[in-house]
């Protein structure tokens, strides 16, 4: 489960970050045959789907936060997937979490990690690609070393780009 | 901007396509798909790919199969076979038949993120040496000639310097050394560029044919004279007169050239009007002149008008560090006017070329990579394709000053080998010794079967 007092930070967090409307909807249950028997994970690809099929009329943007582990079928792990340049994303923080990595709790830095992940897929919906500076939110983490590496901002140029292309919504 | 990198992904299963065009466009790459071969083949055209992503198992043409067919239209795209079912055999197979890399799905997106920008920068990299060996060939180029000879290198500088003068100019060197190409680069560097560069060949002629040939004749100068004719003097012009093997021509034809081209105007034969002169003249033969002049069967003071510049053009075998250099311009060429695609030679035929003592020089250098090309079967030219005559043997003694028979002996073993590709039973045979004893020598000597290498 995600801790619902995490999913409230998040949401003051992108609406400050970003100046856009931000609300959190209801919970999602996992769609049924997302998951991967023979991997014991969750196809990230059928859940975005089903989350686009539920997503309220009037989201911009819909990021989805999942505590499983997701995969797609040609990567033994994804931390997120988002249709580029679309509506929606998923963020899975079973990776992010420092146990999964055989390390005490720690809800400060997943939280970190999760900021930094949804503000990268929601780079991808808003039609950014990723970076190659290893500090910017865009750049391609692969492992939570990477993660933590990147800082929790856009470098300038992602940052003009993201501001740029939400012109529109932002209050 | 670094320029757009094309992916394309080839898999018959549609959400495998889907996910992995998701995942590599996320990370900027422009990013094409196809269902199965076919398709692939169709979509080859559209731009220069990159990579290639092949699934290994598909429907109708499998990714081998297809890699193949990619090679041959796209030489330059990398392939990377994908598979669900990772087995030693198939890796193997697909890495021998010219994979880049052999990947298990799914990837560890560490790894494929690696794999990609390796094969980007390998690209680069490539380019980068294929544009940086383009200029050094620049340098080491005159018109039709290549060399990285100093001494080649000095004779071409002073090609374009001499090319600007109106003075004669005398070649010397061995048969297939390249004289007469030599000759033509020096007109093609002169103003007289766009006049006629006219060969005459006196060693084909005999004395009286050579005269009327060079000087032309009036009508009724002789026997069969039946009409006026201009010869080649007249026939050059402005432009350059090349004589070849000058050093085949009668004393009596001497005397005349001499007077020729120290008074600069002749007569036809048979004729009575002088004819100036007005071409340039370049002397070129394979003898050596001051032997023929001490043998009373060359006149010195022709000897000393042709000589004013001379140019003695090295035989190849005392520029060996040329034969790379050569085969890959005649590789070049052939290439071009045999529609043909083969990238090089293997390191043990190129051994092979570099052991042979070249009588024929480079012209017969020419020859054996024209015949070879026309033999190989694949893309690399191997020692089999190679007619080199049963020469090594010759060079092989003179190349065996101050050696020791064991190192000649390892060095016999090592040809031998090499002829054989390394077939152990065939070498065996070929020196006359068992299996067993070969094996011996081979780990004696620490020979190695070398791998095969572009030029």
């Amino acid at each position: 489960m995600v801790p619902d007092g995490m999913l409230r930070k998040l949401r003051d967090h992108l609406h400050d970050y970003l100046s856009l409307p931000v609300r959190v909807t209801r919970n999602m249950p996992v769609p049924e045959g997302s998951y991967e028997r023979n991997r014991n994970q969750y196809n990230s690809t059928r859940i975005l789907g089903e989350i686009l099929r539920q997503a309220p009329t009037d989201a911009i943007k819909i990021v989805g936060i999942i505590d499983k582990d997701l995969c797609i079928p040609i990567l033994t792990f994804v931390f997120g997937e988002a249709q580029l340049g679309g509506v929606a994303s998923i963020v899975s923080i079973a990776r992010l979490r420092q146990e999964f990595h055989g390390l005490s709790p720690d809800d400060g830095i997943l939280f970190e990690r999760l900021v930094k992940e949804a503000l990268h897929e929601l780079g991808h919906n808003f039609g950014l690609i990723h970076c190659s500076d290893r500090e910017c939110i865009m750049y391609l983490s692969n492992t939570v070393r990477d993660v933590d590496r990147k800082k929790t901002t856009y470098c300038g140029s992602c940052d003009t780009a993201l501001y740029l292309k939400s012109e529109t919504w932002r209050v | 901007m670094e320029p757009k990198v094309h992916i394309l992904i080839v898999d018959d299963e549609e959400i495998v396509r889907e996910s992995l065009a998701g995942w590599l466009g996320d990370d900027g790459y422009d990013v094409g798909v196809a269902e199965n071969g076919a398709r692939a083949l169709e979509r080859l055209p559209e731009k220069d790919w990159n990579l290639a992503m092949v699934d290994l198992k598909m429907p109708g043409m499998d990714g081998i199969e297809l890699m193949d067919e990619i090679r041959k239209v796209k030489p330059e795209t990398i392939v990377i076979i994908m598979t669900a079912y990772a087995t030693v055999d198939t890796a193997v197979q697909a890495m021998k038949k010219g994979a880049y890399d052999y990947i298990v799905k799914p990837f560890n997106p560490e790894d494929l993120s690696m794999t990609i920008r390796k094969i980007i920068e390998h690209q680069k990299l490539v380019k980068e040496n294929i544009y940086l060996r383009k200029e050094l060939k620049k340098q080491y180029r005159l018109h039709d000639m290549v060399s990285k000879n100093h001494k080649m290198i000095e004779i071409f500088e002073l090609v374009k310097t001499v090319a600007k003068s109106n003075s004669i100019v005398l070649v010397q060197g061995e048969s297939g050394t390249g004289k007469e190409l030599l000759s033509r680069a020096i007109h093609m560097e002169s103003p007289r560029r766009d006049a006629p560069f006219v060969t005459v060949s006196c060693a084909a002629l005999t004395e009286t044919l050579l005269e009327s040939e060079l000087f032309g004749h009036e009508k009724g100068a002789f026997t069969g004279a039946d009409q006026a004719k201009s010869g080649k003097i007249e026939l050059a012009k402005d432009g350059t007169l090349f004589l070849d093997e000058i050093g085949d021509i009668s004393l009596k034809l001497q005397m005349d050239l001499l007077r020729v081209i120290e008074q600069r105007e002749f007569r036809r034969v048979g004729g009575t009007q002088l004819i100036p002169i007005t071409s340039r003249i370049i002397a070129a033969t394979n003898r050596d002149l001051a032997k023929a002049i001490e043998e009373g069967k060359f006149r010195e003071d022709l000897y000393y008008r042709l000589n004013v510049i001379s140019v003695h053009i090295p035989p190849l075998r005392d520029r060996k560090e040329d034969i790379p250099l050569l085969v890959e311009h005649f590789l070049d060429r052939f290439n071009i006017e045999m529609g043909k695609n083969v990238d090089g030679l293997a390191e043990s035929a190129m051994r092979l070329l570099m052991d042979y003592g070249w009588p024929g020089n480079a012209r017969e250098l020419r020859n054996v990579i024209e015949r070879a090309m026309v033999v190989t079967k694949g893309r690399i030219i191997l020692d089999a394709d190679l007619s080199l005559p049963q020469a090594s043997g010759v060079s092989a003694a003179q190349d065996s000053r101050g050696k020791s028979l064991s190192e000649m002996e390892k060095e016999h073993i090592r040809q031998v080998l090499a002829a054989n590709r390394w077939n152990i039973v065939r070498s065996a045979q070929v020196l006359g010794i068992d299996r067993v004893t070969l094996y011996n020598k081979i780990r004696k000597y620490e020979l190695k079967k070398e791998p095969v290498l572009n030029t």
